[in-house]
């Protein structure tokens, strides 16, 4: 076990995490008269100035709308949005950069693929397999999917430190699973799945897999391809890009032959009142005109967490997490809910006899942000016996001092309630 | 810091809540629910010649909404139907307008500082969301918030 000074230290030699919280505006401010401590970052990542200032130029100097028009604002704003499209690509290590589509969020990515190629591919008496710590975007559409086309749900079921029991999901796999969706990291309890595995127990069952990369791709190196995932999806936002936009991969014999998601403007070759054709991968999938500032935001922000470097971003959340881990539970009475053996970024937990609201409440007196509540995941809180969680979930622009506070700060709260 | 939220009484009703117990010859009950934090909550009244005699609840929350019901409670007994729904009304005003503190409010008036706060102000309401169901009569599915 290490000294608290001694992992403190350690922490504090991976990034230079002074030089990059001077580059996060919001981080600067005062809450309540408190410096903001701000752990909140599952629910959504703060921004950079270089994210807010890709917006505002765009915004001041080449709004067009992309892909029509040939006047110079048009073909500038065109070619910001698609090179966002091929820092995606290297993002994630796509093969091809009409793998990439552009959505609203890893919620829309996940529709997208249940509605579209679920509507297609799925028929009564097939199965869908999804695991207990999903968040309700990776149950809610495929239970849509299932009912429509009275297929079965079925759900992988987790231990008690929050870890997927691999056996078991081996034991649902049969020839009438068509897909297998799961998240990469839990939002709820942080643990960090198997991916690779699972995916390849899929393959050789003969379904796809589809993973949840929300609350992966901002804290770790993604690769598709060695993945050999068919579909991947993450948020911008939690990637310290703007909310609205969000990328879905799959690849591209599988997109290719899904319908449409939605039609409209830009995923069409001719329209006739006759018939339409559609346009080749991506635009296929990307009706109407899109979200062009959060394109193009989101851009700036993969560039950002790239120069930081996503290995040195996953150590440095490592050794903070492992730092947090050993604060929280000095503090008596205090019970982390999810202790996966491969956890990523996130600290939930419940301190007895003290409800999460009057938790979050205190803290944030005290300048500290937290989530509280259900986590969008009511199942992971049925399954733990708990009605909601006190979460904090960590990024690169947080410090040891910060959890310190954390630490600080519940001891009040325990001070006041008992 | 949070003294204006969790003022000492709030504090004795969240640990110690009053008419905090199931009720065998109860004849009105209700439930709610708020859907956003999970708490849950099971209300119990005798109500005779239009006058409730007793009152008591079940449930779990943070200390806001326990404290609300054990102290609504409290409140209620000796209420005819239309002053407890008066008092609901006036409640809610306290949680939600600006207007002047209602001296008729008697000890419920320490909620007022939960209109600075109105991520709270569901948790504060959630048991009188659910007298009102109950005073209503049957609903067959528990009331929320939401």
């Amino acid at each position: 076990m290490l000294t608290e000074s001694t992992a403190r230290s350690q922490v504090s030699a991976i990034l230079d995490v002074e030089k990059i919280r001077e580059d996060f505006p919001v981080l600067k401010q005062s809450i309540h008269g408190k410096p903001l401590v701000y752990l909140d970052s599952a629910a959504t990542a703060q921004k950079p100035y270089a994210v807010v200032e890709a917006i505002r130029k765009f915004h001041e100097v080449d709004c067009a709308n992309i892909h029509r028009g040939v006047h110079e604002l048009s073909q500038r704003s065109t070619a910001a949005y698609e090179e966002t499209r091929g820092k995606a690509r290297r993002f994630l290590n796509a093969r091809n950069k009409s793998e990439l589509i552009f959505v609203r969020g890893t919620t829309e990515g996940i529709n997208l693929v249940a509605s579209a190629w679920g509507r297609k591919n799925v028929k009564a008496g097939d199965e869908i397999i999804i695991s207990a710590l999903e968040h309700h975007s990776n149950i809610v559409p495929w239970q849509i999917l299932c009912e429509e086309k009275e297929a079965k749900l079925r759900v992988i079921p987790m231990n008690e430190r929050g870890e997927l029991i691999l056996e078991e999901y081996e034991k649902l796999l049969n020839p009438r699973t068509r897909m297998v969706a799961f998240a990469h990291v839990s939002n709820a309890l942080g643990t960090v799945n198997p991916a690779r595995e699972i995916i390849e127990l899929a393959h050789k069952a003969g379904a796809l897999a589809l993973v949840d990369g929300a609350q992966a791709a901002p804290h770790m190196k993604v690769d598709v391809q060695a993945l050999d995932a068919d579909f991947y999806a993450f948020s911008g936002h939690k990637v310290i890009g703007p909310t609205g936009i969000g990328v879905l991969y799959g690849k591209s014999k599988l997109l290719n032959a899904m319908p449409p998601y939605q039609g409209g403007g830009d995923m069409i070759r001719t329209v006739t009142f006759e018939k339409t054709t559609y346009a080749d991968l991506p635009y296929k999938f990307e009706a109407g005109t899109p979200n062009i500032a959060g394109g193009i935001g989101l851009g700036a922000a993969l560039d950002y967490v790239t120069a930081v470097g996503m290995d040195k971003i996953a150590a440095y959340e490592h050794e903070l997490l492992l730092y947090g881990t050993e604060a929280l539970q000095r503090i008596p009475g205090l019970k982390l809910i999810g202790t996966a053996r491969e956890k990523a970024a996130v600290l939930s937990f419940v301190m007895e006899g003290i409800h999460p609201h009057d938790i979050g409440t205190v803290l944030d007196r005290q300048g500290i942000a937290v989530r509280t509540g259900h986590h969008c995941a009511q199942p992971v809180m049925d399954w733990f016996h708990v009605p909601a969680t006190t979460r904090a979930s960590l990024a690169f622009y947080n410090t040891a001092a910060e959890i310190d506070a954390l630490a600080a700060g519940l001891l009040k709260v325990k001070e006041l309630f008992s | 810091m949070v003294d204006d939220l969790y003022q000492e009484i709030i504090l004795d009703h969240s640990k110690h809540p009053r008419n905090c117990h199931a009720m065998e010859d109860a004849n009105r009950k209700a439930e709610g629910y708020n859907p956003l934090c999970g708490d849950k909550l099971k209300l119990f009244l005798k109500v005779e010649n239009d006058v409730v005699r007793d009152a008591s609840f079940v449930g779990s929350g943070c200390a806001i909404s326990t404290a609300s019901a054990s102290l609504m409670t409290e409140s209620l007994k000796g209420k005819t139907r239309e002053e407890a729904m008066k008092l609901l009304d006036r409640f809610h005003d306290l949680l939600t307008t600006e207007s002047e503190v209602g001296r008729d409010l008697g000890k419920l008036v320490v909620f007022c500082g939960v209109r600075e706060y109105p991520a709270r102000v569901k948790c504060a309401t959630l048991a009188w969301h659910t007298l009102k169901s109950a005073l209503n009569g049957a609903a067959s599915e528990p009331v929320t918030t939401e």
